[in-house]
């Protein structure tokens, strides 16, 4: 045992939590410039969403008398079409509403501050992945043997996932705040609660499975979050929408807040498109789990705790895909189930590991 | 069942327009349209529609009979019974498992007396073979296999099926583009079939107009997907019924061979009958264990390796293998895991007359990564006092393979190799209780019956010993030897048949669950009709399993290259006809 060498991994374990630090504090700037972004964007007053209700059922009225708009694109107002414009048109039952601007609200200001924080968050985003690889380095293992490393890469991955979406140039903005607020809030939690010293792993979790189970997990839980965020939106959305078409006025307050979300119906669909398109990964995550129990535990699947909460987890998401398909389900039932399955997600990866042992209980606090 | 009957009412109702089209006024018409539209996404999936008939049909056990199936093959019960697993699987990760930890039922049923009556009743501690929970998932997997068989049908007849033709009012559907084009009808429709074929869409052409249609693997991918569900609970029900697992403590230069016998300790399932145990033997023949020297790592575990001479059948040829930690050996469809490893120090007793009257390496059970191990050396026979009198010697005993140094107190082991061993021992004379024909934990004693030796301060005689070293029991009642170290390694042989199945099982069903829910299975139609004045209106449209933004951006780029076959007409002089306004959006 050289000094030398010990010195240099706890030197690298100290940097790892220097930069978690840092990020923590940039996160708190890009928190700071999302609040001005909304507060900003209040002052555009656009009630689209009510104009579009009322204007629908206008034209819902005229539309089946009267010839449809077909628009085609023009180029220069030259008859030399470049492609013929598609038009789109939702199904029938759905509210024909438009997404709304963004929390800056389509203002300059807001815009900015905007731009402003989703810099930071990336700033943040870099300086955060980098203490994650740090500690990696500090451990010589994977990051993941314990739930201080854990949180650390599940929000690692959040914001990637975020970030990645923005990159793609989804309309995925208005998720900036709250992603920001949840991000702090698990960084605090690792940060005070269950911060580990860097520590070695118990001999079954020396395997190549670690890497492509654990990863996968973490993963989906992050990517589920965001999808989970978006099912939350859309519920507060959907009744702002539904008292709108009712004709009641909701209040000042969330009626600026929910006027610049998109529509009920694409925070639905986005939340949707985000829990199918992990569930694949998470029906994987846990068939590589289970063949890692077989090769570390002689059995494949033994209903340990932790085993109990990922099939609990893995059947609502079906049901959840199952209520989407059917008609008498889809919206806000579904939403719920999504939460549900989400919540059990989180009680999973908190409750379990803190409150019932079992033979994942090394993944310890 | 409601698939059948219900799904292709779509298609039924697309024969009313001919009636419809009798009746005059603009009523009749729009109902027509309505039906039209529904037409041209019939038969776009394979699900059942969820509305599971509200009364029984008819009167009589038939009715009832007929009744039920249909709910239970809807999917409303689907989502019910999914829920209901969920929901049913939970008590078992609250309330401890027979199956999981005898010891911690146990334990609970202490702590929580007056519960345990209604636990037992409610089959708490055995959630996962309770009837209860047994009755949720057999319903879902009725109700699956009564939802698949007549989906599978239905899919195959839509395989053989060609798409349905354009509804009448393509700009009703949720993607449509239309333009004017000096191009004739039947050549621009030509286009777009060749065009929609390139891209693998099925094509079929009718009248005025082509239909196509695409994405058959998303139903198929949906149907892999629940069949490969049946597969694999066919496949734990085998491997539950037919398994066995047992453990096994071998010293090193000891056997072991697969007999019931020979275990430590056993289960098996229902079905399993102790013949169906392969006939092998081996024997342990050296054991590595190799740790982490140096830095924040150290004492941590690198690498476990036992190194074992096999035997097939009674009597095979002898063969070297090596098992690990995550890599089990394979002998005739059992696997042979290597579950744990510690020490067994060698022990010699001598009686006060000199004979050497116990010679055995006794394993120690260990307490922490670091190897600090605990166990019980007991005699139980051949021992008399110097009196003559038969006696049973006990010992409770430690053992750290690199002790912490004199002064250094505590008998916590440094470091998990043999860098320094040392046995501690405290003895016991008298009845070890073994006799009385209850099971006992080897690695503990049972003192109630037996008397310390004492030192000279009347206290429990205790000491320390090196490796070679002996110590002489009070009052010449002997001496106890400390010869040396072996090693032992646990093992645990399980046969499960069905993995290899549950497993090809699962692949299916991520693969089929993939195609499932990234696949859209979608319909384009291309009408082209040229008017009177020579120019042909084209028009597209598009109609998919779901609203999707693909969908859109998939029918924009086919107009875009039927577009290139079919130019824009220049504008007409006249205002343009009813159906198309051009705009100069950007200009
Ligand atoms: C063992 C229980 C079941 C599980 C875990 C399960 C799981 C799933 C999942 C994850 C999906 C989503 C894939 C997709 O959207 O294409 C799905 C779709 C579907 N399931 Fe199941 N399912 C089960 C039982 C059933 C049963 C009993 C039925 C019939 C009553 C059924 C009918 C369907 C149908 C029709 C779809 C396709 C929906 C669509 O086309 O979008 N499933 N299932």
């Amino acid at each position: 045992m050289t000094p030398l060498a010990v010195a240099t991994d706890e030197h690298l374990a100290q940097i790892s939590n220097y930069l978690v630090y840092s990020s923590m504090a940039v996160y708190m700037l890009a928190f700071f410039a999302h609040i001005a972004e909304w507060i900003f964007g209040s002052r555009s007053k656009v009630g689209r969403t009510a104009a579009a209700l009322t204007a629908s059922k206008a034209a819902g009225a005229a539309g089946t008398a009267g010839a449809p708009a077909v628009q085609v694109r023009g180029k220069g107002g030259t008859a030399v079409l470049d492609r013929p414009k598609v038009v789109t048109r939702s199904a029938a039952g759905s509210r024909d509403v438009p997404d709304g601007p963004g929390a800056a609200g389509g203002t300059e200001q807001g815009d900015l501050y905007g731009r402003i924080a989703i810099s930071l968050t990336a700033l943040a985003f870099i300086i955060e992945a980098a203490g994650v690889v740090a500690r990696a380095m500090s451990v010589q293992r994977a990051p993941w043997g314990n739930m201080y490393e854990f949180s650390l890469t599940f929000s690692t991955v959040a914001v990637g996932a975020y970030l990645a979406l923005l990159a793609l140039k989804k309309n995925v903005r208005w998720l900036g705040l709250i992603l920001v607020t949840t991000v702090l809030l698990d960084l605090g939690i690792a940060v005070t609660w269950l911060y580990t010293d860097s520590d070695q792993l118990v001999p079954a979790l020396h395997s190549y499975w670690l890497w492509i189970h654990v990863s996968t997990a973490i993963f989906c839980g992050a990517v589920f979050y965001i999808g989970a965020a978006g099912a939350v939106l859309y519920l507060f959305r959907d009744s702002y929408e539904a008292r709108l078409a009712e004709g009641r006025t909701p209040g000042r307050f969330a009626a600026s807040v929910m006027e610049r979300l998109p529509s009920a119906a694409s925070l639905d669909k986005f939340s949707y498109r985000i829990n199918a398109a992990v569930f694949p990964l998470w029906t994987f995550t846990i068939v590589a789990g289970a063949i890692w129990a077989g090769d570390a535990w002689g059995r494949y699947w033994g209903w340990d705790p932790k085993e109990v909460w990922s099939f609990v987890t893995w059947v609502a998401y079906a049901c959840y895909l199952h209520a989407r398909a059917t008609a008498g389900w889809k919206g806000r039932k579904a939403a719920y189930l999504a939460l549900f399955a989400f919540a059990c997600w989180i009680w999973n990866y908190y409750g379990v590991n803190i409150l019932l042992n079992g033979k994942h209980s090394y993944a310890g606090i | 069942m409601s698939t059948t009957d219900n799904a292709p009412s779509g298609a039924t109702r697309s024969e009313t327009p001919a009636e419809a089209e009798a009746e005059a006024g603009t009523e009749a018409d729009a109902r027509a349209e309505a039906s039209a539209e529904a037409a041209a996404g019939a038969q776009l999936s394979t699900a059942p529609l969820e509305d599971a008939p509200a009364d029984p049909v008819g009167i009589g056990v038939f009715g009832w009979v007929r009744w039920f199936w249909r709910q239970l093959t809807s999917m409303r019960v689907a989502l019910i019974l999914l829920f209901l697993l969920s929901l049913g699987s939970i008590p078992g990760s609250l309330i401890p498992q027979t199956q999981v930890d005898a010891l911690k039922v146990a334990a609970w049923k202490k702590e929580h007396a007056s519960w345990v009556g209604i636990a037992e009743k409610l089959q708490l501690f055995d959630v996962y073979s309770s009837v209860w929970f047994s009755a949720i998932y057999l319903l879902l997997f009725i109700s699956l296999i009564g939802c698949i068989l007549p989906r599978s049908w239905q899919f195959v007849g839509q395989l053989r099926d060609r798409p349905p033709g354009a509804p009448k009012r393509l700009d009703r559907m949720p993607a449509y583009a239309t333009w004017r084009t000096e191009k004739p009808a039947g050549e621009v429709l030509a286009h777009a079939r060749t065009l929609l074929g390139g891209r693998r869409f099925r094509t079929e052409p009718s009248g005025d107009s082509v239909a196509s249609e695409k994405g058959y693997l998303r139903e198929a991918g949906n149907l892999a997907f629940h069949i490969a569900l049946i597969v694999m609970l066919i496949a734990f029900a085998w491997g539950q019924l037919f398994k066995s697992e047992g453990g096994k403590l071998v010293l090193r230069g000891k056997g072991f061979s697969n007999t019931l016998t020979q275990y430590d300790d056993f289960k098996k399932g229902g079905f399993f009958e102790p013949d169906d145990l392969p006939p092998f033997s081996f024997t342990l023949d050296k054991f590595d264990a190799t740790f982490e020297e140096s830095g924040p790592q150290k004492g941590t575990p690198r690498d476990f390796k036992a190194y074992v001479t096999l035997r097939e059948g009674s009597d095979g040829k002898p063969q070297k293998r090596e098992i690990e930690v995550n890599t089990p050996m394979q002998v005739e469809g059992s696997k042979v895991y290597l579950l744990g490893h510690g020490y067994a120090p060698v022990i010699s007793v001598t009686s006060p007359d000199g004979k050497v009257i116990f010679k055995d390496a006794v394993p120690m059970l260990p307490q922490d990564a670091n190897l600090t191990s605990s166990g019980a050396v007991k005699v139980t026979d051949g021992y008399k006092n110097k009196d003559g009198k038969a006696e049973q010697l006990g010992f409770n005993a430690w053992f750290v393979p690199t002790y912490a140094g004199e002064g250094k107190g505590t008998m916590f082991s440094q470091f998990p190799e043999l860098k320094f061993p040392v046995l501690a021992l405290n003895a016991y004379h008298g009845s070890l209780g073994v006799d009385s024909g209850l099971p006992q934990n080897v690695y503990q004693l049972n003192t109630s019956k037996m008397e310390k030796f004492t030192d000279e301060n009347g206290e429990l005689f205790k000491r320390k010993l090196l490796p070679g070293e002996t110590m002489t029991l009070p009052d010449g009642a002997g001496t106890v030897k400390f010869e040396g170290i072996e090693r032992w390694a646990t093992f645990s042989v399980t046969h499960q048949p069905g993995s290899g199945l549950a497993l090809a099982g699962a692949i299916a069903a991520i693969g089929g669950l993939a195609a499932s829910l990234f696949i859209q299975r979608r319909r384009i139609w291309v009408r082209a009709v040229t008017g009177e004045d020579g120019v042909t209106v084209v028009e597209m449209a598009g109609l998919g399993r779901s609203e999707s933004a693909k969908l859109p951006e998939e029918l924009s780029a086919l107009a875009a290259e039927l577009h290139q076959q079919a130019p824009t007409a220049p504008v007409p002089d006249r205002p343009a006809k009813e159906t198309v306004e051009v705009e100069g959006e950007r200009g």
